[in-house]
Order: structure tokens, then sequence, then C-alpha cells
């Protein structure tokens, strides 16, 4: 019998199987693609390139290089001048510009770029504008005679620094360096606003992390072992909260946990303190934490359910029937197997609690205020550059925690209810 | 958890306790958003139970603060309330205008989710489906990202998107525009903004729901000669439509109770609920926001329980049986 030789195989009308099943693949590919495609192209246009138009504005501000020709003309020309001692024709070139600044009205626009980095500049350059037509030279010695800051260096290397539209200089800002006269240095312990706050965000999400995980587990645990009857009627009570308007959910805690509210009246009603000596639980850190821990409490509780609820209960009366006592049981046996649901749901919560902004804002007084309370912050006083800059910090972090869930839980895991 | 029966004396006290900490955190979970109701019903303009409330004292109770909601911002609150009255609170009443808008950016907004969620999600959930993981994960960020950056950033882009109002698009779109034909100021803008951030409920629910579907029912349909449409609409909707319709009311929600993109983007037109209430709790708090908090638990319990008969049902359809 002769060897058979190995046949092409081919579809119906000839062609090889291999190419037709490419095809057919990318073909389907496609398909699937372009049923996702208008979404993508909705989110690209009213999400991504709105961010991406915040975080150029973090780079980016042409407030003074566009209104200060002449003085940006001769940092070119010049780029290493003593900014301690800034020559005659920069002083020139600069009672130009700020003439010029008068008579265009930009003098608000170049004294606020300037103001990011030297502050007290906007005064500064309102008050320069306004004489600049009358100064004669010498100019050095006239517009200093019209204010000695003029002299400053520190002025004069953020003018230099912002000749350039691109700039790092306010995510500097936003780090707590400050621009000295001999350049930029980190600020005084008392002036470190910045770092403090992404510290103090970041510590109190832990601490609002670590709360819901105390109060989840046992309920979590509850929910996965009851009757299934019984548990999803139990079920509602988390979830209600998880309907509920977060306006609604903050108004309670205000209700409950202010001076004049029910929790004191409580205890003073039994006698527990005295009239005198109501607690402050609200408008201080206390009513963030307590009012974002209610907040976030379902989204610990629902990734925990829902590992709890398949874990055999068979294991632990194995490890009981070989002699472990309960403790051990829980520890060596049950509370591994909870590993997935506790990393879910803390990160979950972490990350939820990290950019919170309502609830701060609305019970946390003074010392009760997050990162997203100071973005907002610079927003309504138009530091956009700054705002811009401290939103991109933490975003930042926000993605790297996003990563780390993507890589450890996956994203496609998450669910609700 | 039932104890078993060779539980000692120390186990037994431990079970007992944990079920008073379980019920105590239930306390803590459900006490909050029952509370504003009762208190609600306040006659005096405080936040806490009076004397005669908790005597039970009918004096105590009353219905001044939901009929404060209607006449805030009337222009004639005193005159006796015949038609023209109750025309003005539809016209005028500064609650019942935030509620109207709040309601058509809601629909507006849960719309454009909706549609482009489900079909987005129909894509996602095909085996060929290339970057997935990625585009699921862009998909998702709107619920990830702090809403004040997407807030602020809206803010920055939104001022800039116009249109002129002679051109092709703004003859499309300048009625839903700003008077500058800007998307800030505009409905359309918190329209868009609010399905944004509505997509990440849609997809989530609705690939939940088609993770359970069986995609040989395609191939079945069209075996039996059904076309693209047909499938569509006579195998595939009917039973992922619990999960669309969850989706939905999750987006719509979303949409009722935002505020931070609306504080950024919107102008004084687009006052919502929320925003009412934000600024409400911020400046001169009177009981009238538990009147509107009492109202949007009760609607909220309405939405968690048609979603929970149609979550069951769509278990029952998928023959999924228990949670």
């Amino acid at each position: 019998m002769a060897e058979a030789t190995p046949e092409l195989l081919t579809t119906a009308d000839g062609r090889p199987l291999k190419a037709a099943l490419e095809a057919a693949q990318s073909r389907a590919k496609r398909r699937a693609f372009l049923l996702v495609l208008p979404l993508l192209l909705f989110v690209l246009v009213t999400f991504l390139i709105p961010i991406g138009y915040m975080l150029k504005r973090s780079f980016e501000h042409d407030g003074f290089a566009a209104s200060a020709p002449a003085l940006v003309a001769w940092f070119e020309a010049n780029p290493g001048f003593d900014p301690a001692n800034p020559p005659e024709e920069a002083y020139a070139a600069l009672v130009q510009d700020l003439a010029r600044m008068q008579t265009e009205k930009t003098t608000g626009i170049a004294g606020t770029r300037i103001n990011y980095s030297v502050p007290g500049s906007i005064s500064l350059f309102k008050k320069g504008a306004r004489e600049a037509a009358e100064l004669t030279p010498p100019f050095k010695d006239s517009l200093v005679g019209v204010d000695a800051d003029w002299a400053k260096p520190a002025l004069w290397r953020g003018m230099a620094s912002a000749a350039d539209v691109y700039t790092i200089e306010f995510y500097k800002v936003a780090s707590d360096l400050k621009l000295g006269d001999e350049g930029w240095a980190r600020g005084a312990d008392n002036e470190r606003i910045y770092l403090y706050l992404f510290g103090k965000t970041f510590l109190i999400s832990a601490i609002i992390t670590v709360l819901c995980l105390l109060l989840a587990f046992p309920v979590a645990h509850l929910l996965a072992t009851l009757p299934m009857a019984k548990s999803s009627l139990l079920m509602i009570l988390v979830l209600l909260p998880f309907w509920t308007s977060l306006l609604v959910r903050t108004t309670s805690w205000i209700a409950l946990l202010q001076e004049q509210g029910i929790v004191n009246d409580l205890l003073v009603g039994i006698g527990l303190i005295g009239d005198d000596g109501r607690l402050s639980m609200m408008y201080n850190m206390t009513g963030t934490i307590v009012a974002m821990t209610h907040v976030l409490l379902p989204f610990m509780i629902l990734p925990l359910y829902s590992v709890m609820r398949v874990i055999p209960p068979s294991y632990a009366r194995a490890a009981r029937s070989l002699g472990a006592t309960s403790w051990t049981t829980f520890r060596r046996v049950y509370l591994p197997q909870t590993l997935p649901g506790i990393a879910a749901g803390s990160l979950l919560v972490f990350i939820l609690a990290v950019g919170y902004y309502i609830t701060p804002a609305l019970v946390g007084g003074a010392d009760g205020q997050l990162i997203s309370n100071l973005i907002a912050f610079h927003m309504t006083k138009s530091n956009w550059s700054l705002a811009a800059a401290i939103a991109g910090m933490l975003l930042a972090s926000i993605l790297l925690l996003y990563w780390l869930y993507d890589r450890l839980i996956g994203i496609d895991r998450l669910k609700f209810g | 958890m039932a104890l078993p029966t060779y539980a000692s004396p120390l186990e037994r006290i431990w079970y007992y306790t944990y079920l008073v900490i379980c019920s105590l955190v239930f306390l803590f979970l459900i006490a909050p958003i029952l509370v504003v109701i009762p208190l609600s019903f306040n006659a005096e303009p405080y936040f806490t139970f009076t004397e005669k409330m908790l005597s039970l004292d009918p004096t105590g109770y009353s219905l001044r603060w939901y009929d404060a909601l209607l006449t805030l911002g009337h222009p004639a609150p005193e005159t006796p309330r015949d038609n023209t009255w109750w025309n003005a609170v539809w016209e005028r009443a500064t609650w019942v205008q935030a509620a109207k808008n709040s309601f058509w950016v809601g629909l507006w907004a849960t719309i454009l989710a909706t549609v482009l969620g489900t079909i987005a999600a129909l894509g996602l959930s095909r085996p060929e489906m290339p970057y997935r993981r990625l585009i699921m994960a862009l998909l998702i960020s709107p619920m990830i990202v702090p809403i004040i950056i997407i807030a602020v950033g809206m803010s920055f882009f939104f001022a800039k998107a116009c249109v002129a109002p002679d051109s092709a698009m703004g003859l499309l779109f300048g009625w839903a525009l700003s008077e500058k034909g800007c998307l800030a100021n505009s409905h359309l803008g918190v329209i868009v903004a609010h399905a944004v951030l509505g997509i990440p409920f849609v997809i989530i629910t609705v690939t939940a729901t088609l993770s359970g579907f069986d995609q040989s029912l395609i191939r079945a349909a069209q075996s039996l000669g059904a076309n693209p449409r047909t499938t569509f609409f006579k195998v595939i909707m009917p039973l992922i439509l619990p999960g669309v319709i969850s989706g939905a009311l999750f987006a719509f929600v979303t949409s009722f109770d935002e505020v931070v993109a609306v504080l950024f983007i919107a102008g004084p037109d687009q006052q919502t609920i929320p925003r009412q209430m934000f600024n409400g709790i911020r400046e001169a708090i009177s009981p009238a926001i538990l009147a509107v908090a009492t109202i949007l638990v009760l609607i909220s319990v309405l939405l968690l329980v048609t979603v929970e008969l149609l979550r069951r049902r769509s278990d029952r359809l998928r023959g999924v049986t228990g949670r």
C-alpha cells in the first residue's frame, strides 16, 4: 500500500482551510469590535479627551509667555543670566511688556501665571503695569522704586521659567516645593499642605477600609451561611443603602451626629454625658469617617459575600473533626479561603474612599477634608493649573491602584447585588 | 449558620455575641436611612425628635415641610389653592423645577448609556473580541476615577466644546446647548456627563447577564433561518432584558443622585434635586431637606424591589438557581 501523501485540506470552493478560518476569525473580530466602537468613541470624546485636556493644562500655561514677548525674547537670548542681578536691558524689556499688558489688559493672566510659583505676583504686576508707561530709564532703578519686590531673584527665576509655555512647575507646587531666591527647595514644615493632605487622605481611607472590613466580615459570613430565604431578606438591608441617594445618607448622619442631634440627645437622655458635655462628632474628621464607612460598607460586604458563599462548610467540619479548636479552624482554614474577597473589597473601598468628595465636603468641617476637596477649592479660587496638577497626581495614584485591582482580582469580577 | 451540637459553652457565648454584632451592623446600615422618615414630619424647624414627637402627640407632627417643597419659589404661596396656584407650583416652585430637571437629565442619560452600553456589552462578551481586558478596564473606569477629576476635566473641556449656532452641529444640537453654543452650562453637557458615569453600571450588569448566555442559541436561531435582526429581537433581547433594565435603573439612579459634575459643569438653568440638596445642606439646613430625603428613600425602595424581582426572573430564565 502506497504511503498517503498529506493533502492540503480545502473548503468546498477550493480555498485552503487555514486561510478560510483566519478570514472568518478576523471577520468575527471586526464584528465584535464594531459593536463596541460607538461606545468607545463616546467615552473618548466625553471622558478621555476631557481628562487628557485637564492633564495638558497641568503642564501648560501661556499666560505669561503670550503677554510678555520682549522679556521672553530676552530670556531666550540670555539663558544663563544671573537672577540675583538681571541687567538693565532685561528691566527695559520687562517695563515694555508691563506697559503692553496694561493696554492689552493681560496683566491679570500674566500675574496669575507667576503667582503660582511666586505668591503675591498678581498685585505686583498690577501695580507695575499701572506705572509702566510713566517709568523712565534707567528702568532697573525706576521699577524697583515702584516696588522693591521687582528685584527679587525668586521673581526673576519664576518669570524665566514661565517664559516657556510648558512647565512642571504646578506639580512642583503641588509637591510642596517652594521657589526661593536660590531656586526650588522644600518648603518649611508648617507650609507643607499638599503632600500632608495626600498622606492624610490615604490614612483616612485606610482607616475607613479597616473599619468596613471589620463591620462587613461578620455580616457577610452570616449572609453566606444563612438559608437562602432568610439571607435574601437580610440582603435587602445591605442593598437599600446602596440604592439610597448619597445626599440622603449624608443628611441623616448630620441629623444623627450633630451636637443637637439624635445620638447626643440619646446619650444625654440616658445620663451617659451631661448636657454641656455633648460630643462633637459632626463637621470634623469623626463625621467624615463615620459617614464614609456607612456609605462604603456595601462595597465591602458584596465581594466578601460572593466569595464566602462558595466556601464549602465541610472544610471547617473536617478541621474540627481532626481536633482543631474553633479559633484555629477559623484562622487556618476559613480565613485563608476568604482572602480573595477581602482583597477585592478592601481595594475597592480604598480606591473609592481616596477620591471621595461630597461626604467630606458636607460633614467634614475644617479637619475632615480630603484631597478632592482641595482640588475643588482651587477650582473655585480659579487656580486651575494647580487644581489640574493635584488632580493629575490623584489620578496617577488611583490608576496605580486600579491596575493592581485588575491584576489581583480582575475587573470583570466586579458585580452588584 | 446554626450552632453545631458539639459546641462548648464558650462557643455558645461567642455565637450569640456574633449574632448581636451582626444585628448592630445591620442597625448601622439601615437606621440612618429610616431615621429621616419620622423626622421629616417634625412640626418644629429642628433636625431632631422633639418632646412632643417622642410622646407621640399628634401636634408634634405635621406636613409643613412637604408643603414647603411646593411653596419655595412660589410667587404667591398664601393665595387659595386653586388651579392657578397649582400651575404656579408646576412652573415656578424651586423643588418642582429641580425634580423636573433631574428627571429629564436622568431619562436621557439613561437612554444614552443603556443603548450604547448594551450594544458594547454584546460585543465585549463575544469570545473573539480583541483587547477585551483593556477596553473593559477603560469602560469601567468612570466608576473608579474620582468624580472630582472627571468633573474638573469636563469643566475645562466643555467650556471649550462650542459650536457656531449656524453650523450643522449648531442646528442639530443648538437647542440643548448653552446660549453661547457650548456644552458647559447646558442640558446636553449634564446629560452626556451623566451618561458617561452610568456606562460602567450598564456594562457590568449586561455582561454579567450575558456570561450565562448560551451562545449556541444564536447559532440555533440562524440555522433555523432567522436573520440577524430577528435573532437579536426574538432570541437575545428577551434573555438579556432583565440585565438591561437593571443596568438602566442603575444608570438612572447614578444620574439622579449625581451632584459633583452638576456643580462644575451646569449653569443656573440645570438645577437638579441633588444640587438643591447639596446647597441646602451647606447653607440653610431645614427639615424640608428631610422631606425630600424621605421621598428619595421611597423611590430607592421601589427601584430596589424592581431590580431584585428582575434579577430573580433573569436567574430563572437562565436556569441559575439560588443567588
